[in-house]
């Protein structure tokens, strides 16, 4: 059986099925995020002092330098199966898949020197906020790679079965992994800058 | 299809010209941050600079500047709700149902002139 609206557009929505998807799914993301972004808000309102200086700015910057670069490979490997260039889409992903991997190996040293100081999320309420907000983000990352890491492999395969429906993927991907770049680009000023 | 091609070359310079930005302003949050500027000003500078570059990823990268209106109807919709949850704890602090009412004694009533 045959899913319809994969690549032709929904007359009533003017959208593919996948793409509608997607959005409101990203649109469930903002919410969840959204409730943490206010749970901070209001823990730190509500705190006599907040800690500054706990958390090391120039990892976190070059976090979100990895991030940023991730978000452009990402969209360049959409950009390249448009302009029917197969290499070049596969150099691209696999770009974004390493510095993917790069961000949680950074984070990974980030936690590791909090855990041999004892600062584990019972420590301080900014601690905890801290661990909730990247731990979530970090998973969200982790998620990314699983999915690029599929068109990457076995998922590769649609592509000559049905070049546009791979495209139309790949898009909705790239959607996702802008998103958590974008969460990124909140999180860093909020929890390592102010 | 050649000007759905020249279009999407058209497009690849403006994404890398948004990575480029994006870079910039990430390191412009920083320089601003050793600065140590007072707390409600550095607070405004970063989350202006991170609301620009947010725009810019959800604009260019995200394609939401040229989207269906099903899409911007969605997350006008998920806006509204957010907010509606931003002010549910103010709600519950402003919420007095089960807290003891004190009922003031009646002042002196004044009979007369």
């Amino acid at each position: 059986m045959n899913i319809p609206y994969t690549i032709e557009e929904r007359p009533d929505t003017g959208l593919a099925n996948g793409k509608l998807g997607i959005w409101l799914f990203l649109a469930s993301e903002v919410m969840l995020f959204g409730a943490l972004f206010s749970t901070y808000i209001i823990l730190r309102m509500g705190a006599p002092e907040w800690p500054h200086g706990e958390l090391n700015v120039w990892l976190g910057m070059a976090n979100t330098f990895i991030l940023i670069g991730s978000s452009v490979t990402m969209v360049m490997a959409w950009a390249s199966l448009k302009l029917n260039d197969w290499g070049k889409h596969r150099l691209y992903l696999i770009a974004t898949v390493l510095l993917a991997a790069i961000f949680l190996v950074n984070k990974y040293f980030e936690y590791a020197a909090h855990w041999a100081k004892g600062e584990l999320p019972d420590h301080s309420t900014f601690l905890a906020i801290y661990f909730t907000l990247t731990g979530l983000h970090g998973i969200h990352i982790l998620g990314g790679i699983v999915v690029m890491l599929y068109f990457l492999g076995p998922g590769a395969k649609l592509y000559k079965k049905s070049p546009e429906q791979f495209t139309n993927r790949i898009e909705y991907t790239g959607l996702y992994w802008h998103f958590v770049d974008l969460v990124w680009i909140f999180l860093f000023p909020v929890l390592y800058l102010l | 299809m050649h000007s759905d091609q020249d279009s999407i070359k058209k497009s690849v310079r403006s994404y890398m010209m948004i990575g480029l930005a994006l870079f910039a302003f990430t390191a412009i949050t920083v320089a601003v941050n050793q600065v140590h500027l007072a707390v409600p000003l550095a607070i405004t500078v970063a989350l202006i600079i991170a609301t620009t570059k947010g725009s810019m990823v959800a604009s260019v990268f995200m394609h939401l500047s040229h989207e269906r209106k099903w899409i911007y109807g969605a997350l006008i919709l998920t806006v509204i709700g957010f907010f509606v949850l931003l002010a549910l704890p103010v709600l519950t602090i402003n919420d007095n149902i089960g807290t003891p009412i004190h009922v003031e004694a009646p002042a002196a009533q004044h009979t007369g002139h």
